[in-house]
């Protein structure tokens, strides 16, 4: 039943695909029909709020600084929120205000979509700044990086000067794709359970007479754009595992799906705008290999079991059950971990920390790859990134200037890739390295042994790539690590996206090369294959000796 | 401000594709606005439809005995020391349900270790009929969340004969309870069969009562 029933999500996924990324298309497209009829009513009023008068298109470089300015500016309001939210409306639970250093590192986390949390819901945060700065932030975060992987998209496909109007893109981005899915998930959500109140936690006397005290508060509308925006983070400490987040098998399909379908359908948005389906497919397949590999290397671990407590003679075939619920058992708790990185939610529906060591590899190199599925949109741009080095490759190896979709690769775009593809292990090993080697680092570590090296590199794996899921055993709220960890996302976010942006930009002004029986042809298997090759080669060549010092090393010690 | 080097930015492009006014005002507006519907508007309509269509999921699925008082959320598990009743899984937080969350151990971990033995050696004690390799591995270990409300019906069976024997009730009275109590998979393939533990021990309690 296990297989079946992960076989049955993903074909639901792959049902999903064409439809969305149409309707994605359809979208930002920008051109009169298309989806206009059913949405500026709505969009009248706010574009006339904003004081956008003229949607004229920008370069790449106006349209990065247009979303820099956006996102500081939002920081800078939910930083505040949060300083204060003690004497802010609705905090029934009387909430304190929030440590500066913690502060940062939350506005920081969630503006780049990371949603790593170095608090606890329950007790953290007031539900005005739930709403306010976390919900608030889940869309803004989301919305930014759908805008900028739709120009990149643009960019690498048309001919131009400029990659689109960022505050249409952005506006448009939530009126017809973000707020209007999260409602309805939303409401989907509660009349499955998840509750969604401003009333303060509850007490109740328990059938031992014991007193209970049950958090509760606006959990599903956090939830649904949570998941939607590929964002993360839980109302509740234990995010998706908590039976109010998740309490049914059911809202766990529902979640993953939604946090899946936008990152699976933009491959096939990105075909539509090059004018090539096939290739937008060639992309989602070698995503989707990757997928089922990591999938499965999960899978075989969790089911198997913690070899140390199968020894002790119990029953365990059920697999590793310590820090997962019983609704999902091992397929829905395996199904949900590597979504979740891939598509860098960072949700978590059973503890990652717990995870067994081989079963801990899927999570931490899906990060590490970050071009699987992705975030909104993150995930695209790297993948097209690898593919771009793979024409690259394959050009150095029979003595031709590479191309991509009609256009000359040079020493330009080459080097910004250089950039991007060095940046992702340096932000990762060298904050690992230095939390190793000091004493402010090394006192997070709650799990001795190989295990410790596993925990530190997760964490700082997970802030790179804008994921958010933690070995939550790591004793991460100090200065610290919300120093650093905050650094890391800051730089894993935005060195990315404007090199990308970029390179998008400077591509967009090339003359195109027209193809001739000899052009390196990039919508076939054999360069679907290239790319899986050199996706996984740069991975393992940068992280396998950290991995084997980590959780291989941990495996053979319990094995 | 902000002028001189946007400005700069946004001078290489030719003017007639380039908006040459600097963002700073739209950007602010931007941000004013979508604090406003997406953190203010958004939740508070969200609540206000939940509260008005589905009160009872809204509010926590609460769960009265038959007398009428609240005893706790469906949702939520509860710890059930006195051995009369069935047992749900291990919780470091003491089923404590203000906060939630598990200790996080390694596989690896020592201390995980001594715990599973503990836990196993006073399910001998306790239940000195059931040999220890059909106690499942579920009903030693702690959950994700700390308040996981359901153990699987093998866990659920094994317990029957302590159950029995502290409140005289026949097994296979207790055997139809908690077939009774088993929920199946969603639509019949999604997630894993199991056993509310509140909901199971509730429908005990009243048959204790009569």
């Amino acid at each position: 039943m296990g297989i079946v029933q992960i076989a049955i999500v993903i074909l639901v996924l792959l049902l999903l695909v064409k439809p969305l990324g149409t309707y994605l298309y359809l979208v930002f497209r920008n051109e009169p029909g298309g989806t206009d009829k059913w949405f500026s009513w709505a969009e009248r009023p706010i574009f006339a709020l904003i004081g956008l008068k003229e949607r004229r298109g920008m370069s790449w470089k106006g349209y990065a600084l247009s979303f820099l300015l956006t996102n500081i500016i939002l920081v800078g309001a939910g930083y505040a929120i949060l300083r204060f939210q003690q004497v802010l409306p609705w905090n029934p639970n009387g909430i304190e205000n929030m440590e500066s250093t913690l502060s940062l590192n939350t506005m920081i986390s969630f503006m780049t979509n990371t949603n790593l949390q170095h608090y606890s819901g329950e007790s953290g945060l007031s539900y005005f700044s739930q709403m306010a700065v976390i919900m608030m932030m889940m869309f803004t975060s989301a919305a930014t990086g759908l805008c900028v992987a739709i120009a990149f998209i643009r960019a690498v496909t048309t001919k131009g000067a400029t990659v689109g109007n960022f505050f249409e893109d952005f506006v448009k981005a939530m009126t017809r794709v973000f707020i209007p899915a999260a409602f309805l998930i939303a409401m989907l959500l509660v009349a499955l359970q998840v509750p969604q109140t401003l009333k303060p936690t509850m007490s109740v006397t328990t059938l031992s007479g014991s007193e209970q005290q049950i958090a509760v508060g606006p959990v599903a509308a956090l939830e649904s754009i949570k998941h939607l925006g590929t964002n993360g983070g839980g109302h509740m400490g234990a995010n998706s595992a908590h039976p109010f987040e998740n309490p049914s098998p059911l809202t766990n399909v529902i979640e993953i799906l939604c946090m899946w379908s936008l990152g699976a359908a933009l491959p096939y948005t990105f075909g539509l705008f090059a004018k090539s389906r096939k290739q937008g497919w060639i992309v989602f397949s070698v995503m989707m290999t990757l997928f089922i590999g990591f999938l499965s290397l999960n899978y075989a671990a969790e089911s198997s079991g913690n070899p140390a407590l199968n020894r002790l003679g119990i029953d365990s075939s059920q697999g590793s059950m310590e820090g997962k619920e019983v609704r999902f058992g091992i397929p829905q708790s395996s199904l949900f971990t590597t979504v979740t990185t891939a598509a860098t939610t960072g949700s978590v529906n059973n503890m990652h920390d717990t995870l067994t060591p081989l079963g801990g590899i899927t999570p931490l190199a899906l990060m590490m790859l970050n071009s699987v599925f992705g975030g909104k949109g993150v995930g695209l741009m790297n993948m097209l990134m690898y593919a771009i080095l793979a024409v690259f490759l394959a050009g150095l190896m029979v003595g031709r200037t590479p191309e991509f979709l009609g256009r000359k690769i040079e020493a330009k775009e080459m080097k910004l890739i250089a950039v991007v593809i060095l940046v992702h292990p340096f932000i990762i090993l060298a904050p690992t390295a230095l939390a190793l080697m000091t004493n402010a680092g090394q006192s997070g570590i709650t799990n001795a042994g190989f295990h410790g090296i596993s925990q530190v590199l997760y964490e700082y794996t997970s802030s790179a790539a804008n994921n958010g899921s933690g070995f939550e055993g790591l004793a991460d709220n100090t200065p610290f690590w919300n120093v650093t960890t905050g650094l890391v996302m800051l730089l894993g976010r935005y060195i990315s996206m404007i090199a990308l942006l970029a390179v998008g930009g400077s591509l967009s002004r090339k003359q195109r090369v027209p193809e001739t029986p000899g052009t390196f042809r990039t919508d076939n298997g054999l360069f679907a294959g290239i790319l899986i090759a050199v996706v996984l080669i740069i991975g393992a060549l940068t992280f396998l000796p950290v991995l084997v010092l980590g959780p291989v090393a941990e495996h053979l010690t319990i094995r | 401000m902000m002028k001189h080097p946007v400005q700069k930015a946004f001078g290489r492009v030719s003017a007639q594709t380039e908006a040459t006014r600097v963002p700073v005002g739209i950007a602010v507006r931007t941000s004013l606005v979508f604090i406003v519907l997406c953190g203010l508007l958004y939740p508070l309509v969200t609540t206000g439809a939940a509260q008005l269509l589905m009160p009872k999921q809204a509010n926590g699925s609460l769960i009265e005995d038959r007398s009428g008082n609240v005893v706790g959320s469906e949702l939520i598990g509860q710890s059930f020391p006195d051995p009369k009743y069935f047992h749900g899984r291990l919780s470091s937080i003491e089923y404590n349900g203000a906060g939630s969350g598990s200790n996080n151990y390694a596989p690896s971990n020592p201390e995980m270790l001594e715990r599973t033995k503990a836990e196993i050696e006073a399910w001998k004690k306790n239940n000195p009929n059931v040999p220890v390799q059909e106690l499942p591995i579920d009903l030693v270990t702690n959950s994700g969340s700390g308040l996981d409300p359901h153990i699987t019906p093998k866990s659920a069976e094994v317990q029957i004969p302590r159950v029995s024997e502290r409140t005289g009730i026949a097994e296979a009275e207790l055997k139809r309870l908690v077939k009774e109590h088993t929920e199946g998979r969603d639509f019949g393939v999604f997630g894993e069969p199991r056993v509310n533990v509140l909901k199971l021990n509730l429908a005990l309690q009243e048959l204790l009562e009569h």
